[in-house]
């Protein structure tokens, strides 16, 4: 397994390095200038020279090598500075957004906390409330209770967050107001009072979110516990007068969850893409908000950045993924 | 007894059987109805509906005719501005959203079946490929993976910003976008379709028939036209309807996030975003939209689901 681990780090390298060769090629065609901003009295030299001073002046290859130490060494190393107080990175030219002339890292780690509560919450949310649905209604094949999963889970599927977002803003902001349609993020957990109301904002964007990731997982699970409730372990844990709660719960819900939780760490990325439009519709400001404003200003190094964070998530992921099943399933073996 | 002989004397066809198959699932069949419904309604409807989407009163007529309700609106509000001529209402300047919704879904079901089609067609040309040319079959599923690790909607959002003036200058502000939403759409979606007809191509391989087509010389070109595309059809068939919804879905994002077609050229995805400014007093214009994007692609995700147990000879004739 740990063999299989590192080969599996190992190909995970060039893939991440051609991935960001890929977006650097194709943001380099973008038409956008930072210096479209300053005004025509400044004569063409200065212009060249602030260009100059941005790091735009040399060639491609130079300047994708000069991204990639900024990406992969000055910004960890600042990482470090800040965590321990070292001085590794000091004088470094860090990646420095073109719209707010502050590093693009600082901006995504201010933005980061917005995203992860309500993404990450709605995953958790999701997760949980598909688990037992997809459990009960393969446990009751084609009963009503499933039928009804069926179609809550189309819903899902077709439903937009665009829409559904909306819809239950009107529905619970606008016609019985029980929660805000706009999300606070000045807003600060002190006590029981605020927390509430920390609860009572994220709980439409959590919603959302979770309905989505709901939909998917549990007709996998639904899926998984079908393939299982069929096997011959299963007749003999009865056969051997085993309770029928601990034959589902323990046996078949154990093995079914294999490819669940696979399923579920390849979903991680995804629900990042998917959080650009839910941040979009409940004002939320993380960095899928920060994506979208940034590529309206052209600010080709927050995009590049951002994108490349997308690509490492989905990459990464792909990995957890992939080692779970192996430790999970001890029939896998890659190696 | 007559009956019995009978059923064994009449031909079946093999589509009748899917056919047979695909109309005992209820939901598909409301689903295709529906959708057919939607498709001739979109094409039709603007020919026989009287406003024009575009048209924008003027002088006392804007006074008049804007922000009108819908006509169910004065069910409950004897008060409300609404007139048969516009049943749906219009919007802040005065078109008539039924008219706009009906020109809207022709661009928003014509991207989907255009998208769709793309990507079907390099899904199944990379999967071929893939799976009937041993030499190639690396590197292309290199490729499909590399594709799958891409950040797609933020790379379709850059590259909307990217292309969209260079084209608009080829063909036309609308046309421009509508090529490139449809190839940026089909460009990043058929990775699915890529990996499930490579697995399906690969299995047939080893089958008898391929052999026996081998063994009197059909050529490498009849052999993928004539043996293998037929036999993966179904697998394709499904994921068409599911690329379908996708599209649509995708498309509508985009023009949300206001990266798709320009304000003048109404997709659904964007009279919903135009109305979200207004959605407290005229929640109608959010609701019919989006309402509209939901069920086209609930019904082609029932078609799909549909499809997928008709065309599975294992389900078939249960």
């Amino acid at each position: 397994m740990l063999t299989f681990t590192i080969r599996r780090l190992m190909i995970s390298v060039p893939t991440l390095l051609l991935i960001s060769l890929v977006i650097f090629l194709l943001l380099e065609l973008a038409p956008g200038d930072p210096m479209a901003q300053v005004p025509l009295t400044v004569p063409p030299e200065v212009k060249q020279k602030m260009r100059e001073a941005l790091g735009l002046g040399e060639p491609i290859p130079i300047r994708y090598v000069k991204w990639l130490v900024q990406f992969f060494w000055i910004e960890p190393l600042h990482l470090i500075d800040q965590m321990i107080g070292t001085g590794f990175a000091e004088d470094k030219l860090r990646v420095v957004s073109w719209q707010s002339r502050s590093p693009v890292m600082d901006i995504v780690y201010e933005r980061l906390p917005q995203t992860l509560w309500v993404v990450g919450m709605s995953y958790v949310v999701g997760v949980l409330i598909a688990l037992p649905i997809g459990i009960y209604s393969a446990y009751k094949q084609y009963s009503v209770f499933d039928q009804a999963g069926t179609f809550v889970s189309m819903i899902g599927f077709s439903v937009p967050p665009f829409f559904s977002g909306v819809l239950m803003i009107v529905i619970f902001s606008v016609s019985l107001g029980w929660f805000p349609s706009i999300y606070d993020t000045t807003h600060e957990v002190t006590d029981w009072a605020s927390f509430k109301k920390q609860i009572n904002q994220m709980f439409l964007p959590v919603m959302v979110l979770a309905l989505q990731t709901t939909a998917q997982i549990s007709r996998f699970m639904r899926a998984s516990m079908l393939d299982n409730l069929n096997q011959d372990y299963v007749r003999t844990a009865r056969a051997k007068g085993l309770g029928e709660a601990v034959v589902v719960m323990l046996h078949v819900v154990r093995n079914s969850m294999i490819p669940v939780v696979t399923v579920i760490a390849l979903g991680v990325p995804g629900i990042f893409g998917g959080a650009i439009i839910t941040e979009q519709v409940f004002k939320v400001n993380g960095i899928g908000q920060l994506l979208i404003t940034s590529i309206q200003g052209n600010d080709l190094p927050t995009v590049q950045t951002l994108t490349f964070i997308f690509a490492i998530l989905i990459v990464l992921f792909n990995l957890v993924a992939d080692i779970l099943y192996g430790i999970l399933d001890p029939r896998i073996r890659y190696d | 007894m007559t009956d019995a002989t009978l059923s064994r004397e009449k031909p079946r066809n093999q589509w009748l059987d899917v056919w047979d198959q695909f109309r005992s699932h209820g939901g598909a069949f409301w689903g295709a109805i529906f959708f057919l419904l939607v498709i001739l309604s979109v094409l039709l409807g603007p020919l026989i509906y009287p406003h024009d989407p575009t048209l924008v009163p003027t002088g006392r007529d804007f006074i008049r005719l804007k922000d009108m309700r819908p006509i169910y609106t004065a069910l409950w509000d004897s008060g409300a501005k609404v007139s048969w001529a516009h049943p749906l209402g219009t919007d802040q300047i005065g078109r008539d959203t039924l008219a706009r919704m009906l020109s809207g879904g022709q661009v928003s079901i014509a991207v989907g079946l255009a998208a769709m089609a793309l990507s079907l067609f390099l899904g199944t040309l990379v999967g071929v490929t893939a799976g009937y040319f041993k030499r190639l079959d690396g590197i292309l599923m290199r490729l499909t993976d590399l594709f799958l690790a891409l950040p797609l909607l933020p790379l379709i959002l850059v590259a909307v910003l990217l292309f969209r003036e260079v084209l608009s200058a080829t063909f036309g502000p609308e046309g421009g976008i509508f090529v490139l939403i449809v190839v940026l759409i089909g460009f990043t979606s058929w990775m699915q379709t890529a990996r499930i007809v490579r697995g399906d191509v690969l299995a047939l391989k080893e089958r008898e028939f391929i052999l026996a087509a081998r063994s009197i010389g059909t050529p490498n070109r009849r052999m993928i036209l004539r043996h293998i595309l037929p036999n993966v059809l179904s697998p394709i068939m499904v994921s068409a309807t599911l690329g379908i919804a996708q599209a649509i879905i995708t498309e509508s994002a985009l023009s949300f996030l206001g990266f798709g077609f320009p304000p003048d050229f109404p997709t659904w995805g964007r009279l919903l975003f135009d109305a979200i400014d207004r959605m407290v007093l005229y929640p109608e214009r959010v609701l019919w939209p989006g309402l509209a994007i939901s069920f086209t692609v609930l019904s082609v995700n029932y078609i799909g689901d549909g499809l997928r147990d008709a065309l599975d000879p294992r389900i078939r004739g249960r």
